[in-house]
């Protein structure tokens, strides 16, 4: 029997992923909701000064999409564990690795990538000056990605737990932090006039490690979780 | 076969490490408890009052022990967890995990005692420097290694998996440590900055020497007693363990 291509085995696993999305697509929209009910509370919670929204509006738009990115991550492994096909991927021939990089790549799709479309009103709601706005997209499309695959190693750590909500904020937070001082960071600078694109470069630069890395960790998490 | 793999290999075996950890773990404790005394007595009776911060100077004698103790102990997990995840050897895993609490009791008592010295030297509690900032984010790793332990029934599972998080967690650390220092720089609000190490005087220097010894011997004894509490947890099934916790076999 030949072993099926890298790229067949991409197709065949990012189409069936995607069919099992389509299959729900009501979810979908979920982590969309998310984001914009956290960036609803602020004003509601702080009063709704234009002033002082734009002020904080870079710190809360990537907390939403940090927040609402935490939630889905369960998702990940999870209903592939409890049907066996998770399993069935540990067993199969091809690179564990690459079949989860395009786990994860489709579940950013899904996930991020309408949450990104959404950010221009989002930030629209918290009166975020339109200056900012490109410093913003720039360090959320490169931030998501990375929150994403960072994630993935952590849900795989936790996948054979069975009520591992709470415990899977706990492990990816702290690993999230310089993703975020970085991701916010490059958005306060721009608001300030300081140069802010050494922080997209910094971004950049672990997209790039963690695009190597995270899915051969993630693997290894995967065989120690459910040996 | 080399002595020193010998040695390495016998220790290696639950039984020989009970034992070796038995004998041990009182030596370390005593050494911990001597030099404590003596470092304590000069740091609170010996050592003049600096001339700047006058008395309240004198926590520096358990906070920085503790501060250096948190990293380190961090990074002895690291190592016995790759070996744990490498060669699988038991003990390694136990002994990881043994130092996942003892790490996150010294971080706390860094940031404790830190926030306790910055009160009347800074006159806040708590500020967001980065050495604070990074150091708060090596207690979450902890507590979430303790976490993630707990959380997996099969306790070689959970070691091996808390071990692996431990390995992603010691190449976050520094990570962390350099996004915090970018972070505050940019935002160049307090001037505050810690005392730093620079140019103390030989005189309130040595209880400094005792205390450190004394928490490195703490963290041996420590971790010695933990992981052999668990390794006889573990082996309560064999007549060796029930024997050496004292039971009637």
């Amino acid at each position: 029997m030949n072993a099926p291509s890298l790229l067949a085995l991409a197709k065949a696993q990012a189409g069936r992923d995607l069919r099992l999305v389509w299959r729900r697509r009501g979810d979908a929209l979920q982590p969309l909701m998310f984001a914009l009910m956290v960036v609803a509370l602020f004003p509601l919670a702080l009063g709704a000064e234009p002033g002082k929204l734009a002020k904080i509006a870079p710190g809360v738009l990537w907390v939403a999409v940090l927040l609402s990115g935490l939630l889905t991550l369960d998702n990940l492994f999870r209903s592939d564990l409890e049907d066996g096909s998770l399993e069935q991927l540990l067993l199969s021939r091809a690179p564990l690795a690459w079949l989860i990089a395009v786990r994860v790549g489709v579940h950013w799709t899904v996930t991020s990538l309408p949450l990104l479309v959404a950010t221009p009103l989002l930030a629209e709601l918290l009166a975020l000056p339109h200056d900012l706005l490109g410093p913003l997209l720039a360090s959320l499309a490169l931030g998501t990605p990375l929150l994403s695959l960072i994630g993935a190693v952590v849900a795989a750590l936790t996948v054979g737990i069975r009520r591992s909500g709470m415990l899977l904020a706990v492990l990816a937070l702290p690993l999230y932090v310089p993703v975020l001082v970085f991701g916010a960071g490059a958005v306060a600078a721009a608001s300030q006039g300081l140069p802010w694109l050494g922080a997209i470069y910094l971004l950049g630069a672990g997209l790039a490690l963690a695009l190597v890395l995270a899915p051969l960790a993630a693997a290894t998490a995967l065989r120690i979780a459910l040996t | 076969m080399n002595r020193l793999i010998l040695w390495f290999n016998k220790t290696g075996s639950p039984p020989n490490f009970d034992r070796f950890a038995a004998r041990w773990t009182p030596w370390a404790f005593a050494v911990a408890f001597a030099t404590m005394a003596i470092g304590v007595y000069g740091a609170l009776y010996s050592v003049p009052a600096d001339y700047q911060q006058g008395e309240s100077f004198r926590i520096l004698y358990i906070h920085v022990p503790a501060a250096w103790m948190s990293l380190f102990v961090f990074v002895v997990m690291a190592i016995q967890s790759v070996i744990a995840l490498v060669w699988r050897i038991k003990i390694c895993e136990l002994l990881a995990m043994a130092c996942a609490p003892v790490g996150a009791a010294f971080t706390l008592i860094t940031l404790l005692t830190g926030s306790i010295w910055g009160k009347p030297t800074w006159g806040t509690w708590w500020t967001w420097d980065p050495r604070l900032t990074s150091e708060l984010v090596l207690l979450f790793l902890y507590v979430g290694v303790m976490g993630l332990y707990a959380a997996i029934e099969d306790r070689r599972a959970a070691a091996r998996a808390a071990a692996f998080l431990a390995l992603v967690g010691v190449v976050n650390v520094p990570i962390v440590h350099f996004a915090v220092n970018w972070w505050n720089t940019l935002h160049q609000g307090s001037t505050i900055r810690l005392l730093g190490p620079s140019k103390m005087d030989a005189s309130m220097m040595w209880p400094l020497l005792f205390t450190v010894i004394a928490s490195k011997a703490w963290f041996i004894g420590s971790l010695l007693q933990r992981a052999r509490a668990m390794n006889l947890e573990q082996e309560s099934a064999k007549d060796w363990a029930r024997e050496a916790a004292g039971e009637d076999a």
